[in-house]
């Protein structure tokens, strides 16, 4: 059975159709790449998984459970976390703080609890805040020590990304959806990055669905890729594979001139 | 945008459950008032009615009651309308509810007291006089109505141009409660009269309607179509959508945003001087906290119609003024309600809550630029 | 604002300019200065024609010279002179010179300020506008007199308006350590002689030595009280009061905890022990604040922490009230015939379950509205629950306008809490602020704050992140119903008798005003501001310190809701947080000059194309 498996699904805004009759499904483990063109749904996509849009028609299978019509919060629960292609990250809590109430999900102490503080209470804040350290440790020491009191609205625009990855982590998912996690980056933080994504799944154990547009990095960590255009599902295989098929290229590059009618 | 759109499937969490007992409820006590409504109507005896009623037969509404109720609903309506534009068009301009609007109309409603009873004095109310001394007295309270709007938008809201959502809000419930209580200092807390209108407008005009009633309904019109001349045909109303829709980008196209702006709130602050005008002519009493509910009523006739859809304003506002007068009678008295007209804001507020409840957008849908939605 | 232009022009709208030293005393923005003072005059005037002099005359601050009643027009030409020569700090740069010029400048601005009450003055002994304007009376005339001469008046105000304004620019120009001094010594003579019924209510003997006999401090004594108080300052009493502050917020951990739980215990003992020795007034007054707390704590949870403005705040305390009153009165509604009267503490447990399902009921359909539709249908809800208890159709229960009387004091065995004894009331309302307090003061730090926090900031993406945002908003909402329920039980019994009318939409207005002024989301905030507001202007129906301004207090409470949202929407004690939502911009500029904003990499932000913060979306 696949983690995510995801039959016939369309979307509609309004008689525009933002994706049509998808079909795809993520194993355990893998790592896929999602390309296409502005405007091909992409994001719509992940939005789609994460709950944010609810599909038109079609059916998400998450762990062979239906997704469809549950709230964004739920899906985090079951498992699925994402990042946001326009970091949005919580601009006025502290770095520390941004990954500690993406555990919110995976903790139940409530009103009681803190206000009697209870052992129970202490007990699972100082976990949440291990956890919490451990996540932001991942990218090195750029994220803890004297930043983790820090707001994250002075954090330079790599480490917001960065940032942005440790929340997702922390919600302590299965399936990470990472939206363009390094727009923006120079070559030298992006390779790292890919580097650091490739560990996201051998040393946290993460599947990764993972939409780019820097080939460099799709190429070096994609195991399989999915190329979307207009909504559809174009081409899908092998980064080898899916960069040689001449509609991809089309769809990237438009039609050669002697073909057009 | 990652607006969250809700399910029409979605699993239900409590708060769905209890949002849709709710609507149940609520649609089946309108129903089951309705029913009980017409059965007294076929027979006031009927068993139902008596069980209600304690006991004693229920109260038939006669053809000239039910008359009444309407017409006094449409020309409240049509108030609630006129003042639903301006909250509608700030509302789709700048995506802030002005509350202080309806201290606009209150103060274009004293204005119209202060020249009236002026005039009175020369003995010009009264007579050949009557109509061009009205006039006069209209465009005066209107002039100072939309002076109050732009002074407003001058003093209180464009330096928070860019902050968060509530802060202008909670500035404008202080600019309201500032206007009410200066109002009450500078011209003392009692109700004030207009002077008496003459005979031939509270007289009958046809089928047995007073004159002053057609006349706020008319006028209502006629300033709703001049409205909407304005927004749909002229060029500064093309400014204005274009605002409404993104401000930079308007701006990026020569538009001067500043002064849409305050055109939008001009032309708001009129039409809640007109509204205040017609209120005086046909209440022939005004009071400084006339405004507020008012004001907040024709929110939420902004609210019913769409947000940001002038048409939807006004027809928000007749709806409300339609139900505020006809429910107490045809829905609560029916069901064995005593005092229903002490309840008749109640029934507004309620209608609010059923139009956000099961339609948000408002009955005629909301007309407002994408980052406002949220 | 471009902070490092340095202009030597010094063209008109250049207020930055650098080198305006070797400028004459003359050479200030003329049109500025004019707009400014005729602000001036208007404000004066319009604080005239709504009695505001005429209706604090009688109150005298010291004894032949000041009422309370021209202070009220004076304070402004001191105020507008002290803006009018304002100096701009820029990145440890002062940027207008100070010096003659803006002494000329204040002197000019308060002579226009003046002018327009000298007009006023003419006006209003030619023509009758009385009709309209009430306050166009020969009592408003006689004050603008100064109860002499037309022509008095009408000199009198510019050279005062121009002294004032003056004074309050050179303000500035003095060294720091005399500005401070006068300052200090004015706020010691204004507040002994504004606050009198409290000094004496505090310190019976001080009013025969003080103050006059028909109110007034003797004008010997304001003199020895200036001097005092400036001389305090001069010496140094200020800056041994700044250095503990500091050194209480430099210390961290154990040593901070040590500190804090000192001054906690420090204040609850002077809580405690100060209504055991003040007379009747001043414990009347800690209860209203106490109840005006208790409210503002709960609104701080719904409006602070979790971010939803609610106007019908007030719901919840009738609720409060009406139920406490039911359940114990026996003078309720003829529809609870043959149940039982609870006790209070009964009652209370009874009001507690039915405010937190009011909560409930009222929070579902509306906590997914967006903000602002939601404060209106809040404010609709308080309406609502208003009308209802004034109804005829609910008169069974809740006897309509009559109201509930005969509501019996809380009786606790060994004390018990009724309106006559104050004090006991004050007790009471303590024990529940404290709890208040604590409950917000855990909440916030907690895995519930944090994520009230994150639904403030971005709601989708809190959304997204696994936090269920209508549980936790609704939580907010019925926890603040609780807490405001708590303040109605406790209102029941003190007043003894529950009418509709003490719950109006205005209730609600006034607790958003004491949550804002005093500084959302932060405890000491909502204390500091339920005191000022509270404690100096009064409620909606219950006098504060300025008994004389109860006609006044409500234009005031809408002027300064204004002025805070447009000057300070942090609040007098703002939250550090809160300041960062709120002045963003400011923040980062502020930690780029200290050298915090981390710059490991210079790649900007592609879609923004600018090193911009985040702004949610």
């Amino acid at each position: 059975m696949s983690l995510l498996e995801i039959k016939d699904l369309s979307v509609t805004f309004g008689g525009l159709h933002a994706l049509k009759d998808l079909n795809f499904h993520v194993e355990e483990g893998e790592i896929v790449g999602v390309i296409g063109p502005n405007g091909a749904g992409k994001t719509t996509f992940f939005n789609m998984i994460s709950g944010m849009v609810t599909p038109t028609s079609g059916e998400i299978l998450f762990e062979g459970e239906s997704m469809i019509g549950l709230d964004p919060n739920q899906v985090t629960q079951r498992g699925i976390s994402r990042t946001f292609q326009n970091v949005r990250l919580f601009a006025n809590m502290t770095i520390l703080e941004n990954v500690m109430v993406a555990q919110h999900c995976r903790t139940n102490k409530g009103v009681w609890g803190s206000l009697f503080n209870t052992a129970a209470f202490r007990q699972e804040e100082k976990e949440i805040r291990e956890h919490g350290e451990k996540v932001l440790g991942f990218f090195g020491t750029r994220l803890i020590g004297y930043r983790l009191e820090q707001p994250a609205s002075v954090l330079s625009y790599a480490n917001r990304r960065r940032l942005e990855i440790a929340r997702a982590m922390a919600t302590k998912p299965r399936l990470l959806l990472l939206d363009e996690p390094v727009a923006g980056m120079n070559p030298m933080e992006s390779a790292e990055l890919t580097d650091l994504i490739g560990k996201l799944r051998s040393e946290w154990g993460f599947t990764i669905v993972m939409i780019e547009h820097d080939m460099d990095v799709v190429r070096d960590v994609s195991d399989r890729v999915v190329v979307l255009d207009h909504g559809e599902t174009l081409a899908q295989g092998s980064f080898d594979e899916v960069s040689s098929n001449p509609e991809v290229i089309e769809a990237y590059l438009g039609r050669p001139l002697e073909k057009r009618k | 945008m990652t607006t969250a759109i809700r399910a029409k499937g979605a699993a239900k969490t409590n708060v769905d459950k209890f949002l849709t007992l709710l609507r149940v409820l609520l649609i089946g006590a309108i129903s089951v008032g309705l029913l009980a409504f017409i059965a007294q109507q076929i027979d006031p005896g009927n068993a139902f009615a008596k069980w209600t009623h304690d006991g004693q037969e229920a109260n038939r509404l006669t053809g000239e009651q039910f008359k009444g109720l309407i017409v006094s609903g449409l020309s409240q309506g049509a108030m609630y309308g006129l003042i639903a534009l301006g909250y509608s068009m700030v509302y789709g301009v700048l995506g802030f509810i002005n509350f202080a609007h309806g201290e606009v109309f209150m103060v274009g409603a004293f204005t119209g007291f202060i020249m009236s009873n002026k005039f009175d004095e020369a003995g010009l109310w009264e007579g050949g006089a009557f109509i061009p001394t009205v006039l006069f007295t209209v465009l005066i309270a209107t002039l100072i109505a939309t002076g109050l709007a732009v002074l407003m938008e001058r003093v209180a809201y464009r330096p928070l141009r860019g902050s968060p959502r509530l802060i202008p809000l909670i500035t404008s419930i202080g600019v309201s409660f500032f206007i009410q209580n200066a109002v009450i200092l500078l011209f003392g807390a009692g109700a004030k009269s207009y002077p008496p209108n003459p005979d031939w407008l509270q007289d009958d005009w046809i089928l047995g309607i007073e004159g002053v009633k057609i006349v706020v309904i008319i006028v209502a019109a006629i300033s709703m179509a001049g409205l909407w001349y304005f927004v749909e045909r002229t060029k500064t109303g093309k400014a204005m959508r274009a605002v409404a829709e993104d401000k930079e980008i308007a701006s990026l196209m020569g538009i001067n945003v500043n002064r849409t702006i305050v055109t939008t709130f001009a032309v708001g602050g009129a039409m809640a001087g007109i509204g205040g005008m017609l209120w005086g002519l046909l209440f022939r009493s005004v009071i400084a906290t006339t405004g507020f509910l008012p004001g907040i009523k024709a929110f939420t006739a902004a609210v019913v119609g769409g947000v940001g859809n002038l048409g939807g304003a006004m027809a928000g506002g007749v709806a409300l003024g339609g139900a505020e007068s006809l429910a107490p009678l045809t829905l609560l008295e029916p069901l064995g309600i005593s005092g229903v007209s002490q309840l008749r804001d109640a029934v507004s507020f309620v209608l609010l809550i059923l139009v956000l409840l099961i339609k948000p957008t408002g009955l005629f849908g909301e007309r407002l630029s994408s980052d406002d939605r949220a | 604002m471009t902070a490092t232009t340095v202009s030597n022009s010094g063209s008109a709208n250049e207020p930055l300019s650098i080198d305006a030293v070797s400028k004459g005393a003359f050479d200030f923005d003329m049109r500025a200065a004019l707009t400014s003072g005729l602000i001036l005059a208007l404000s004066l005037v319009f604080i005239a024609l709504c009695g505001i002099p005429e209706g604090l005359n009688e109150r005298l601050l010291i004894k032949p010279v000041l009422s309370l009643g021209y202070l009220s027009l004076l304070w402004l030409p001191l105020l507008f002179g002290w803006l009018s020569g304002n100096e701009t700090v820029l990145e440890g740069m002062v940027a207008t010179k100070k010096g003659a010029r803006d002494i000329v400048r204040g002197l000019f601005v308060g002579l226009i300020g003046g002018l327009g009450l000298s007009l006023l003055t003419v006006l209003m002994d030619a023509f009758d506008l009385r009709d309209p304007l009430v306050n166009w009376s020969p009592a408003t005339e006689e004050v603008l007199q100064f109860s002499r001469s037309i022509g008095f008046g009408v000199i009198a105000w510019p050279v005062l308006g121009a002294i004032l304004g003056a004074f309050g620019a050179a303000l500035h120009v003095m060294p720091e350590k005399i500005r401070k001094a006068v300052m200090a010594g004015l706020g010691t003579v204004l507040s002994f002689a504004i606050f009198a019924t409290f000094i004496v209510d505090v310190a019976d003997f001080l009013d025969d030595l003080l103050y006059a006999r028909r109110g007034g401090l003797k004008w010997g004594w304001a003199i020895a009280l200036f001097v005092i108080g400036a001389g305090a300052s001069f010496l140094g009493g200020g800056r041994k009061i700044s250095e503990m502050k500091s050194s209480y917020q430099a210390a961290t951990g154990p040593a901070k905890r040590q500190q804090t739980t000192t001054l906690i215990l420090l204040s609850l003992a002077a809580l405690i022990i100060i209504p055991l020795i003040t007379g009747k007034i001043t414990q009347e007054l800690f209860a209203n604040i106490g109840i005006f707390l208790l409210l503002a704590l709960g609104l701080n949870i719904v409006v602070g922490l979790a971010g939803i403005l609610d106007l019908g705040y007030v719901a919840f305390f009738a609720v409060g009230g009406y139920t406490t009153a039911v359940l114990t009165s026996p003078n309720r509604g003829p529809d609870f015939e043959g149940f039982p009267t609870l006790p209070w503490w009964g009652a209370l447990l009874v009001t507690i379950i039915i405010a937190g399902l009011v909560g409930l009921f009222i929070g579902a359909p509306v906590i997914r509205m967006r903000g602002d539709y939601l404060a209106i249908v809040t404010l609709g809800f308080g309406e609502i629950i208003r009308l209802l208890f004034l109804s005829d159709w609910l008169n069974g229960w809740f006897n309509g306008a009559q109201g509930i009387t005969n509501v019996p004091p809380a009786d606790f065995g060994f004390f018990s809490v009724k309106g006559t004894d104050p004090r006991s009331v004050f007790y009471l309302v303590l024990f529940f602020a404290a709890i208040s307090i604590y409950v917000s003061w855990r909440l916030e730090r907690s895995r519930l704050g944090r994520a009230w926090m994150a639904i403030r900031e971005d709601e989708s993406v809190a959304e997204a992140m696994g936090i269920n945002t209508v549980n936790m908003k609704l939580m907010a909402f019925v926890v603040g119903a609780v807490l405001a329920s708590f303040s109605g039980a406790i209102f029941a019994a003190k007043v003894g008798s529950i009418f509709p009318t003490s719950f109006l939409i205005l209730v609600s207005v006034i607790i958003l005003v004491v949550v804002i002024v005093g500084g959302m989301g932060n405890i000491m905030g909502i204390i500091v501001g339920s005191v000022v507001l509270i404690g100096v202007l009064g409620g909606p129906k219950q006098p504060g310190l300025l008994a004389e301004f109860s006609e006044y207090k409500l234009l005031i409470y809408g002027a300064l809701l204004v002025v805070m949202m447009l000057k300070r929407p942090e609040g007098l004690v703002p939250n550090a947080r809160r300041s960062r939502e709120l002045h963003q911009d400011e923040f980062l500029q502020d930690a780029w000059l200290k050298g915090e904003v981390d710059t490991d990499d210079d790649m900007v932000d592609p879609s923004t194309g600018g090193e911009g913060t985040v702004a949610p979306a």
